[in-house]
């Protein structure tokens, strides 16, 4: 077995140094109903040639993004990489470390997550980060959670415009608490009177922008009557990269910011593993959840890292702690933070406005098929339109002749009827002009 | 030696002899760098807002923006790096960090064996790196598969019905566990209040029971290290959900009386779940299904080797008993007539009689990890899988044997694939766990897991996993036994207090970080460079 280096002379003397005859004398405390068991229908050990083959074989049963038109986003983007991305993140010393426990032999870890939180903070307006969430949808529940902790309120409003995984996950997660969920109806144009929900009992409203369907939403109005009413105002952002094109959550009076941050240095992996964004303002770090990285000196006075204000954490504070939360997505932080270094400001602004065109020339392509209406006017790289027909049927049909769509709105929310004929639809830089022509060429086919 | 020899170019071949009367280890450096030790500064310090490691095409200008006034007009700050710059960087903080395939990682609880790159090499197949998790099912059919048959294996290893995949670590497992728990007794119209959780566990087992709407009490340990089953006994009544046990547990033993504990729950009306952390020391040898576990979340990233990442990402699927299966979050995965399908909506689960809780989180689980394991498993097999046990619960026990008359072990008996030492040994040398642990790094290891359990003093937990030859635990083992002699001879104990010396940092000022936090870099003065 090409992973365990002990051999049997080794595994021998090893027994006579411990005072056994056998392995099995080491597993007398394993109660004798549980013992002698056999895994007969499971494999023998295979070599990589064979794993590799059997793996390869079901890799090549799916129909990957960028083998044909692939128009699909809905809290996932499709974006390039650059190699030495993920070049950097296999380095032994990042990729087989565990966590920070002992700075003193991991400095290189912990810088990263200091200059990981500052990208964070940056990019979305505000003071402070965290080191990192499981994903998008998890940090949005820990907000959540935050809020009410923070306010000590217990009524929670949750938009129209939010992703409907993550209102079910932040329903999930506040099915066993005293909070009080207000749950808006689906809001494709962006006309839900945010400013009207909130009252002076509200912790917070979680809005999301640009919202699921796309669109770009105002934050400003209801930013300002959550501060009048003592209510905080969560952010959540799916689409990571947006923020190189539009206004930060924090310049429009965001409290807690939340975002997947799959789309930079992270590839689509069929959902998972992404990297949950958490950003605040300064006052509230006492509150925040998950690991945070901290700047100090050491015994010398040189600049260095800790993990820093653990006493809100699941090790020391147990049933106390803001959250359980322990791994996190520290390597997918990594390539989310190298990736943004090598694009720097200039580079971000630059792909952000690629995404923009991109989705902008496809929308007018769209439109101007006869019956094809565009729902969100305005919007960074995805958008929703309305089919003469059935999306979902239009959608497999699309499939059909190898172009991925989108997401039709009904998959999302299924529950809502007369949403039939909507398509969240996704473009991005990788996506070319005879992509976009494709789409459109096929779509037509399908309408006739 | 004189040093004088040359080669025929008149290069020197042979060191110079060292002068008696010069230490030339303590020469000032120019740079701050030692050598290989190279220091880096941030990259908000180097990097510059104009310079861009990416080249993009050139937009078209011609395409009018719908953006509305939601447009970005102000600067962001972040710096830039170029290629050569940005790879130099990583590389050289990489340097300072310590890993498994940098040596020894006995961290207890953590399982730090090595991490097989075909592993690395399957996740990154284009057919399942680059695939969305919102594409139609029948373009996915080879992920769904895999993620079931993955599913599969799971629930033979463990001997239970049913498993949920979506959790995203351990602690997510849990909750999913919990979730499960809950929603089964609120089903029987018998909503409990306590969750039960024994004082050795993980804080995490305290912390999601509260998530999850709980109150928390503690069952103590007896003395040999295992759940006192009185206490616990004495404890059940109408108002216990669940008792959250570790088995093996965190002091590296297996609780012999699981079986008892289950019935004793199962009768008062409670269930049993199982933080499968310690999973390793059983894998392929013993199945919780026969040691009446209802729920179990198993780490991935521990027993099945993905790689932790400096933190993460996990994976913490959660396998269920009979009576937890219906109770699964959404969504899962249905094959029916050779054809894979996602069910993500509540109705189509409860056609099937499914009784699920909601969604845990966006999409359907880590599938990155998922790909890694299952490579793992079908590279060990089942004979592979229990070799992997058995050589990890040899090596703790070696360990500990050799150790024993030089080192406190806490707890009498074979351990699991971890043995716990506390600091008796080091009692009056006025050496601590901690400093005990700072010279091990000086010496090449990285520490044990320190402090943890609570429930001895000082804690020391070593997991040498079944990853390391016998040769390479000799030579740790070896270190140990030098360090305990050093730290009882009374002569070295500021030398301990003074540990480490030989890494990129000293001991860091964690007192400082807390008090007055700094989170984030900040410019000395506002960014004057505007953005293109
Ligand atoms: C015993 C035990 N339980 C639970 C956990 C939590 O697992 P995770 O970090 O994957 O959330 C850990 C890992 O740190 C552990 O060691």
């Amino acid at each position: 077995m090409r992973y365990l280096p002990l051999t049997d002379p080794d595994r021998s003397a090893m027994l006579q140094a411990v005072g056994v005859a056998s392995i099995d004398d080491l597993f007398v405390d394993v109660p004798q109903a549980a013992r002698g068991v056999k895994f007969d229908d499971l494999p023998r050990f295979a070599s990589e040639l064979s794993v590799e083959r059997q793996l390869t074989h079901m890799a090549n049963k799916n129909m990957r993004a960028g083998s044909s038109p692939f128009f699909i986003g809905a809290g996932a983007y499709w974006h390039h990489v650059p190699a030495s991305v993920d070049h950097l993140i296999q380095r032994s010393e990042f990729l087989t470390s565990y966590t920070p426990y002992q700075p003193e032999i991991s400095q290189g870890t912990l810088q990263v997550l200091f200059e990981f939180q500052t990208q964070v903070a940056m990019l979305t307006g505000m003071e402070v980060a965290n080191a990192s969430m499981y994903d998008g949808s998890t940090a949005a529940a820990e907000a959540v959670k935050m809020a009410m902790r923070i306010t000590r309120r217990s009524r929670v409003v949750l938009s129209g415009s939010l992703h409907p995984h993550y209102r079910d996950t932040i329903v999930t997660n506040e099915a066993h608490t005293d909070s009080e969920l207000e749950l808006c109806p689906h809001d494709m144009r962006g006309s839900e009177d945010l400013c009207s929900m909130i009252d002076d009992k509200t912790a917070a409203i979680v809005v999301q922008t640009p919202s699921v369907f796309g669109g770009l939403i105002d934050l400003e109005k209801a930013a300002r009557t959550a501060h009048e009413k003592g209510a905080l105002l969560i952010v959540v952002v799916t689409e990571i990269v947006s923020l190189g094109a539009v206004r930060s959550p924090g310049e429009m009076g965001a409290d807690i910011v939340v975002a997947e941050g799959q789309s930079l240095g992270n590839g689509l992996n069929f959902g998972g593993p992404y990297v949950g964004l958490f950003a605040t303002r300064q006052k509230y770090v006492r509150q925040m959840p998950g690991r945070v990285c901290g700047e100090t000196v050491d015994a010398d006075g040189k600049r260095g890292y800790v993990l820093t204000l653990s006493t809100r954490e699941q090790h020391i504070r147990r049933e106390k702690a803001t959250s359980n939360i322990c791994t996190n997505s520290g390597l997918c932080a990594l390539a989310f933070s190298i990736h943004l270094s090598l694009l720097g400001e200039k580079g971000l602004r630059k792909l952000a406005i690629l995404n923009h065109q991109s989705a902008v020339k496809l929308a007018n392509a769209l439109c101007e098929i006869d019956q094809v209406e565009l729902v969100t006017p305005n919007f960074f790289n995805e958008f929703t339109i309305a089919l003469p027909k059935n999306a979902h049927r239009i959608a497999n049909a699309l499939a059909d002749r190898d172009v991925l769509c989108g997401v039709r709105a009904s998959r999302l929310f299924p529950e809502c009827p007369g949403i039939g004929r909507y398509l969240i639809v996704a473009a991005t830089e990788m996506n070319t002009d005879e992509d976009r022509d494709a789409f459109v060429r096929a779509l037509k086919e399908v309408l006739r | 030696m004189t040093g004088s020899t040359m080669n025929r170019q008149g290069r020197q071949t042979q060191p110079h002899a060292a002068p008696a009367n010069v230490n030339v280890t303590q020469t000032e450096m120019i740079t701050g760098n030692r050598g290989l030790q190279i220091e880096e500064g941030l990259i908000f310090d180097h990097g510059k807002l104009d310079v861009t490691g990416v080249d993009f095409a050139v937009p078209d200008d011609t395409v009018e923006h719908r953006l509305g006034n939601f447009a970005r007009t102000s600067v962001i700050g972040l710096p830039g790096l170029s290629e050569p710059e940005a790879v130099r960087h990583y590389v050289r903080l990489s340097q300072k960090n310590f890993s498994i395939d940098t040596g020894l990682y006995p961290l207890g609880s953590c399982t730090m064996k090595h991490n097989p790159r075909l592993n690395e090499k399957m996740a990154r197949l284009d057919g399942f790196m680059n695939l969305h998790p919102m594409q139609p099912h029948k373009t996915v059919q080879g992920a769904l598969e895999l993620i079931d048959t993955l599913a599969d294996w799971l629930k033979v290893l463990t001997g239970m019905p049913a498993v949920a995949m979506s959790p995203k670590a351990g602690a997510h497992g849990e909750l999913c566990g919990l979730m499960a728990i809950r929603a089964c007794l609120e089903d029987r119209g018998d909503a409990r209040k306590v969750v039960l959780v024994s004082d050795s566990a993980h804080g995490t087992n305290p912390a999601t029971a509260a998530t999850c709407g709980y109150a928390v009490e503690a069952i103590p340990s007896t003395r040999d290290g295992r759940v006192d089953l009185a206490a616990l006994k004495a404890r059940l009544g109408p108002d216990v959900a669940a008792f959250m046990l570790t088995n093996p547990n965190t002091c590296g033993l297996f609780e012999r009386e699981i079986i008892e504990i289950s019935e004793a729950l199962h009768e008062a009306g409670a269930l049993l779940y199982c933080d499968g952390a310690n999973f390793n020391a059983i894998v392929g040898r013993v199945r919780p299904g026969d040691l009446g576990v209802d729920a179990m979340h198993i780490n991935l990233h521990k027993t099945f080797s993905t790689p932790h990442g400096g933190g993460g990402p996990g994976a913490g699927p959660v396998v269920l008993s009979e009576a937890l299966a219906p109770y699964v979050p959404l969504p899962y995965i249905k094959h029916e007539l050779g054809e894979y399908s996602l069910v993500e909506i509540e109705e189509e689960a409860v056609e099937e009689g499914g009784k699920p809780f909601g969604r845990l989180s966006a999409f359907h689980g880590q599938m990155g990890m998922f790909v890694r394991s299952l490579s793992y498993m079908m590279s060990h097999g089942s004979d592979g899988l229990r070799q992997v046990s058995d050589d990890a619960v040899l090596s703790a026990n070696y360990v500990a044997a050799r150790l024993k008359d030089h080192m406190s072990q806490s707890f009498e008996g074979p351990c699991m694939h971890e043995v716990l030492f506390d600091d008796r040994f080091l009692k009056d040398t006025g050496v601590s766990t901690l400093d005990f642990a700072k010279a091990m790094i000086d010496e090449g290891y990285h520490p044990m897991t320190v402090y943890f359990p609570l429930v001895v003093s000082g804690a020391m937990l070593i997991e040498p996993t079944e990853t390391e030859s016998k040769e390479s635990l000799d030579q740790f083992i070896d270190t140990l036994i030098a360090l305990t002699e050093r730290a009882k001879s009374g002569t070295a104990e500021e030398a301990f207090h003074q540990a480490p010396t030989m890494t990129p940092r000293r001991r860091l000022d964690e007192t400082q970080a807390a008090r007055n936090p700094v989170l984030r870099w900040l410019p000395d003065t506002p960014t004057a460079q505007a953005a293109e």
